[in-house]
């Protein structure tokens, strides 16, 4: 059984998929944590869909996909923010019309120059074999940059999720902390593509930040938890992957949605109101 | 600290830092804004100078919280000017149903927002005695690790105001702070405020208790759009002013010294016509 167990970590392309799957599960996890609380659960689903575009545009340009699709992911992620803070249209309808149009654009481009980058199938579904050392780096890079903004950002980052209008008249520059925070958004959404794949990439958004709430009622540790939870998830989801021979996002989002199941089954449906925004609706896709 | 401040002490409140009496802190200038094609105020004339202590009042939708936006400075007006004096520290209490009571945050967490410029993630020792000490001062350091939705509406309209005291404001801004607790509760969060006003603080406050707002509140302010009346209660509280501000018939009568307004019985009309 032990035998069956560590059989894959004798291949070095399965140990950099675990590493990367369970760093990536931790980032995702991390950074769910304010995407939730911010009722934008939507937005993981919508950026990778529209980071699909950024895909296709730096393909026909001819640049470097993870700088062209980094760059169109962050101008999507700051024109959804934008629009929702407006308080005019809702978040969700925001991430609708900004990033379907997005995708679309990309489909577009696609169909009149054609495909001259990576292999799409890998960005929409995850890869254990598609992971380069590119991918790690990119990866640990951002995860870096990510545990340094939210450590150094923290309770600006607090209080303008919490509470906006507050935060403003309190000094801090909201604006400024949105904007990094869909910076840090992006580019989790793009490090994190190659192994969870677009389609799956909101699910690992949101599934341990909601098991993490469900489980505390202090912020601190709902980070901690969110970003252990992520991490556990990679980390079976790609032994699952590679037992199963299934694809890597899939497993990875299976075994974070039984988790979920397991926790509202012990701690009770009550919990899952815990998750609500504002806008009323559980922050569960 | 400016030469024109001085620091005080008041045994049952917070030291505030104080301005000099009839510094101009805010003023607005025929001032209106309009969401889309929809005013929500205009022609708005009105200064706030250090140590007034005001009370809003006016029907919902007179424009009570987009006054307070103003003054704060988180709106910006669509006519008119209104101006800031710089460098004067604001506080302010939000009103409760504009708040998520799901988030993850202790009493503790939520009051310690206020200091947002350290870099660090956990708080001093000094911070959480600061803490400590402006819950204890309110009469809810006991719940200093509840969850905030644990909370009676009195004990979170006192947790914002601890967090908004904590940034020691010069001026305290609070948008009904008198909705959804008890009369008790009510009195004791008026009395509260009298005494920060008593220390020197400037305070705005927007609220649909016309009587609570003119047995606590020396200096009245009726809107309804646009700025009706300002003077003192006695002033403001008569029948026309608030049957102009209210669009409902209401009469006033004195009791010690101080109006109560009371809806007016129409004599024969049914309940409801």
């Amino acid at each position: 059984m032990l035998e069956t167990f560590l059989e894959p970590f004798a291949y070095d392309f399965f140990v950099k998929a675990v590493v990367v799957a369970t760093l990536a599960g931790a980032l995702c996890g991390l950074v769910g944590v304010y995407v939730i609380l911010r009722g934008m659960s939507y937005i993981g689903h919508g950026l990778s869909h529209a980071i699909f575009g950024g895909f296709a545009a730096s393909s026909v340009i001819g640049v470097s996909y993870v700088l062209g699709a980094g760059i169109w992911g962050f101008a999507s992620a700051l024109a959804i923010n934008r629009v929702s803070r407006s308080h005019r249209i809702g978040a969700d309808a925001a991430i609708g019309v900004i990033t379907t149009a997005s995708f679309a654009l990309g489909v577009a481009l696609l169909t009149v120059f054609g495909n001259r980058g990576p292999s799409f199938d890998a960005a929409l579904f995850g890869s254990i074999l598609g992971i380069s050392s590119t991918d790690v780096w990119t990866l640990v890079a951002v995860s870096v940059l990510t545990v340094g903004v939210v450590a150094s950002r923290y309770r600006a980052l607090l209080f303008a999720t919490f509470d906006p209008e507050v935060a403003d008249v309190s000094g801090v520059r909201v604006a400024r902390t949105d904007a990094l925070l869909m910076l840090v958004l992006s580019l989790a959404i793009l490090s994190t593509l190659s192994v969870i794949g677009v389609t799956l990439v909101a699910a690992t958004l949101v599934i341990p930040a909601v098991v993490a709430r469900m489980l505390t009622h202090r912020f601190a540790t709902m980070l901690w938890l969110s970003t252990a939870i992520g991490a556990v998830c990679g980390l079976v989801g790609m032994n699952l992957s590679y037992h199963l021979d299934v694809p890597s996002g899939t497993t990875i989002v299976l075994t974070g949605a039984s988790l979920f199941v397991v926790v509202l089954t012990l701690t009770g449906v009550g919990r899952l109101g815990r998750t609500q925004t504002r806008s009323g609706t559980p922050a569960v896709l | 600290m400016s030469p024109s401040e001085a620091r005080v002490t008041h045994p049952e409140v917070a030291p505030v830092h104080v301005l000099a009496p009839a510094t101009e802190l805010v003023r607005a200038e025929r001032a209106g804004v309009s969401y889309g094609d929809t005013p929500v105020l205009a022609g708005v004339d009105l200064t706030l100078r250090a140590g007034d202590f005001v009370g809003v009042v006016g029907p919902s939708g007179a424009g009570k919280t987009t006054l307070l936006r103003l003054l704060l400075g988180t709106q910006r007006p669509t006519t008119g000017t209104v101006r800031r004096a710089p460098g004067v520290r604001v506080g302010y209490v939000p009103q409760l149903e504009t708040v998520s009571w799901n988030f993850p945050v202790t009493v503790g967490e939520c009051v310690l927002m206020a200091r947002s410029g350290r870099l660090l993630p956990w708080p001093s020792r000094a911070e959480r005695a600061d803490v400590a000490a402006v819950l204890e001062r309110l009469g809810i350091g006991h719940l200093v690790d509840r969850h905030i939705r644990e909370l009676s509406g009195g004990q979170q309209q006192r947790m914002f105001l601890a967090r908004a005291l904590l940034r020691d404001p010069q001026m305290l801004l609070l948008d009904e702070p008198t909705s959804g607790i008890d009369v008790a509760t009510r009195h004791d969060m008026l009395h509260l405020l009298g005494h920060l006003h008593d220390d020197g603080m400037t305070i705005v406050l927007t609220t649909h208790d016309l009587n609570g707002v003119a047995a606590h509140v020396p200096d009245l302010v009726a809107l309804h759009g646009t700025v009706v009346r300002r003077g003192a209660p006695l002033d403001v509280m008569t029948s026309e002013v608030l049957e102009q501000t209210f669009g409902a018939p209401m009469d006033v009568l004195q009791h010690l010294g101080m109006p109560v307004v009371l809806d007016r019985h129409a004599p024969g009309r049914p309940h409801g016509a």
